[in-house]
């Protein structure tokens, strides 16, 4: 389906991720990296689908820092590029991107997909506009699919123009709303380039590192006059007369206009689409004749310390509303919206909404709290290492589907900071206690920021054990290929990285690669190296189900299903209760397998302590 | 028309988003303007998920207001008891498959999971009707499989005309999203409320 995003024009239907990589093609991209991550995942997908039918590079890198550097060394040779990560892959590649834009990289639209309300972040719900300031660099902000086509193909003229790297930030709402866009022309795109040297451009070092922040400085201002005149800042409504105004940024604009045409009002309304240089003068005009002003922003209030500061200046009496009246931490809907105008504008509506939640409220409905899929290796993994620990075994989690770890019934992972982080805060742990630790990573974690923290763990002699659980793929975020899986974001063949190799080549003298379905064998070895007063490393290593069961299913082979002698169960729960499959359900007292969900990982069978789960017979 | 407002729930693996991807090829080939918002990631491991469809003259959130679904399909009752958030007695339109998923909070003693006709006294009060249906099972003894529940939901809606979407752009949307390989079986099962209605009134009019 994706395919479509090649058409020369018409209308089609697009995800704000997918909008970002057609505006890329209109601009004539010609290299695309990226690390998945959600929200902003879908758009490395869609390079990865059609960068070779479109002629172009595309990578999925070993982490966000590379992903940009990669993009940066293609801009450094004339070719547009574009990088995508999640708001805090920003905070991994930060690293580079203040020197990328001092040095002017450039064609480089870089994306951060930001998630407010954290719908598939552990992290942080950081408000990555906060970087543009930071780095001096422009930032573009669309409020939906066909702007977020627009604003990347803004993102890329005024790169190429002031020879500075562009922030295009979205946010979940916007790069997961599918929307109706509408195609432009495709240009030739140009994808050899060269590398001009040019020592004093492409150089930071001091004193002329300083030079550089004042030429940055300098481009921000003319990019401000930019900022003034663009048809992406401008005003709705300008033509209302009302001592009330309202500034917007982002998904937020779709709130306010439905917001206001619900509640029958017509107030001018100032839409930033470059928010980063703000239109200074702009603003002041906007606001000069207004009592009241609501800057309608998610998170952090930038745009509202702005226009109080120009208030100041221009209305001193203007009463600047934001934060005050909307909530700080967590996304905007159209009621949270709707209310802080209602509250303004002192206009009422017919519905009441805290009537209306109180009375959700009342329903106590059960939670759904994720869980590891029927048939994932993670949890065999999880289930061995339960009952292989001495109680007291300190667990550290990371960032992976493995996180569901920390859910009962397994409740393997005390704490969980950012990606291979774990490893290391276990070896401080190791260092200071005498607790038994086991530090979780996954494969693409592994090659994320494993690596530097396993080569220390050699280098200051930890004797830790790390279980990497390798199961083949970049799962979480939708599968993708990595270092270890053999295929390039193209899907061409590359070399493998085993690693089992990597971890022996740094010098772990124990290192076993398990089958985590194997549970006594994987509990065997977990007692042996916990054992061990020296650093052991277990891969446990086995293909994502959901990936071998879609295999089997496209050549029309079902995966075993597995069933309860009812006669030999004697009600124990040990499985329902043990192992949390989706599959394994309680009706009226007795335990069953729903085959529907069962994919046959025999999980269950094995430790069944009455031997009461057996595999169907195929007939 | 005024905006049409689509709320769809389940749980993650029942192709919530499928359904969200062909309603809103539908709309569009229709001739309307479209929004959809979708979840991904965490939210998908056996989580609830909920995707908002709104068609209209000009459609700008993507989210429905509290309270102002038109059309809520609940692909699973305590996600459909869930999804009352967005609805009211005023206006929404409830389409239940009764089929449960029993969530691991409530093995693990966090919670009960509430009778079928609790579920559907309480979703009476945020509702204007009420379609509660067992769509899995029909699908199963169907296909020998609930894979395809979503789509005969989709079917039932549009057969028992609740969505304002005709069948041949329903089945244009299924079309482009649904693998070659399987339309024509999906086919048949969209169509298996719309075939019900017809032998029904056939026999009436005898």
């Amino acid at each position: 389906m994706r395919n479509e995003i090649l058409k020369k024009k018409g209308k089609i239907l697009l995800l704000g991720n997918e909008a970002i990589v057609r505006g890329a093609l209109e601009s004539g991209v010609g290299l695309a990296s990226t690390y998945p991550g959600t929200p902003s995942s879908e758009i490395g997908d869609t390079f990865s689908e059609i960068a070779k039918k479109a002629g172009i590079y595309f990578e999925y890198s070993a982490n966000e820092k590379v992903a940009l550097e990669v993009a940066a060394g293609a801009a450094f040779s004339g070719i547009k590029s574009i990088v995508s990560m999640k708001h805090f892959g920003l905070n991994v590649a930060a690293d580079s991107l203040m020197p990328v834009a001092y040095v002017g990289g450039s064609p480089l639209v870089v994306v951060s997909a930001d998630d407010p309300s954290c719908w598939s972040s552990a992290q942080s719900e950081q408000d990555n506009r906060y970087y543009a300031r930071l780095a001096h660099i422009p930032c573009v902000e669309p409020s939906n699919p066909e702007e977020a086509k627009e604003l990347t193909k803004f993102a890329f003229k005024i790169s190429e123009k002031y020879e500075i790297p562009v922030l295009l930030r979205t946010t979940t709402r916007v790069s997961h709303t599918r929307g109706i866009v509408k195609l432009d022309k495709l240009p030739k795109r140009k994808t050899k380039g060269k590398f001009i040297k040019d020592m004093k451009k492409f150089n930071n070092l001091p004193p002329h590192t300083m030079e550089m922040h004042e030429k940055i400085l300098e481009k921000i201002e003319k990019i401000r006059k930019l900022s003034e005149k663009t048809k992406f800042n401008f005003i709705l409504n300008k033509n209302v007369r009302s001592k009330i105004g309202i500034i917007v940024s982002g998904v937020s604009y779709n709130y306010v206009i439905d917001s206001l045409d619900q509640l029958n009002l017509k107030l001018p309304v100032l839409k930033i689409g470059l928010t980063y240089p703000l239109p200074t003068e702009k603003i002041k005009r906007f606001i000069r004749n207004k009592k009241e002003v609501l800057i309608v922003e998610e998170l952090e209030p930038l745009m509202e310390k702005e226009v109080t500061r120009i208030a100041k200046e221009i209305n001193p009496k203007l009463k600047v509303h934001g934060k005050d009246i909307l909530p700080k931490s967590g996304e905007f809907n159209i009621e949270t919206v709707m209310k802080a105008i209602m509250k303004i504008s002192k206009k009422k509506f017919d519905f009441n909404f805290d009537a209306h939640k109180k009375n959700f409220e009342k329903l106590k409905i059960p939670r759904r709290i994720p869980v590891f899929c029927p048939g994932c290796p993670h949890r065999a993994t999880f289930l061995a290492v339960k009952k292989a620990a001495p109680p007291g075994t300190i667990f550290g989690g990371d960032i992976g589907c493995y996180i569901l770890g920390i859910f009962p019934p397994f409740e393997t992972q005390d704490f969980n900071l950012s990606m291979g982080a774990n490893v290391s805060v276990i070896h401080g742990i190791n260092k200071v206690s005498n607790q038994k630790t086991i530090a979780f990573l996954g494969d693409s974690t592994f090659f994320h920021a494993g690596m530097p923290a396993i080569a220390n763990l050699v280098f200051n002699k930890s004797n830790t054990l790390v279980i990497i659980l390798d199961n083949r793929y970049t799962s979480m975020t939708g599968h993708q290929e990595n270092p270890g899986t053999g295929y390039t974001g193209m899907g061409d063949k590359t070399t493998p990285i085993r690693i089992e190799d990597v971890v022996k080549a740094m010098g772990v003298k124990n290192v076993k690669v398990v089958d985590p379905f194997n549970i006594k064998l994987m509990i065997k070895t977990i007692k042996k190296f916990l054992k061990k007063n020296e650093l052991s490393v277990i891969v446990a290593k086995r293909e994502c189900q959901l990936m071998a069961v879609r295999r089997m299913r496209y050549f029309g082979v079902e995966p075993d299903k597995y069933e309860i002698d009812q006669k030999k169960c004697k009600q124990c729960k040990s499985c329902l209760n043990n192992i949390g499959c989706p599959a394994i359900n309680e009706i009226d007292g007795r335990i069953f397998i729903d085959k529907n969900l069962c994919t046959g990982c025999g999980v269950c069978a094995s430790i069944c302590p009455n031997g009461a789960i057996k595999k169907v017979k195929k007939k | 028309m005024k905006d049409f407002n689509i709320v769809l729930t389940g749980v993650g693996g029942q192709g919530i988003l499928t359904l969200q991807k062909i309603i809103s090829e539908a709309a569009m080939k229709q001739g309307y303007d479209v929004k959809a918002s979708e979840l991904h990631g965490l939210a998908q491991r056996g989580g609830h998920i909920e995707c908002h469809v709104r068609i209209g003259k000009k459609i700008h959130s993507s989210l429905v207001r509290q309270g102002n679904a038109d059309l809520i399909i609940a692909l699973e009752p305590l996600e459909g008891l869930r999804a009352t958030y967005y609805a009211s007695k005023q206006k929404t339109i409830f389409l239940l498959n009764t089929y449960e998923i029993i969530p691991l909070s409530v093995y693990i003693g966090e919670g009960k999971y509430p009778s079928m006709d609790k579920i559907l006294d309480n979703i009476k009060d945020f509702s204007k009707k009420i379609f509660s249906i067992n769509a899995s099972e029909i699908v199963k003894r169907t296909t020998g499989s609930i894979i395809s529940t979503n789509i005969y939901m989709l079917g039932y809606a549009v057969a028992e005309n609740i969505i304002p979407i005709k069948k041949e752009f329903v089945l244009d949307g299924m079309k482009k999203v649904i693998k070659k390989k399987y339309f024509e079986m999906n086919k048949k099962v969209f169509e298996l409320r719309e075939n019900q209605i017809k032998r029904k009134n056939l026999y009436f009019k005898k």
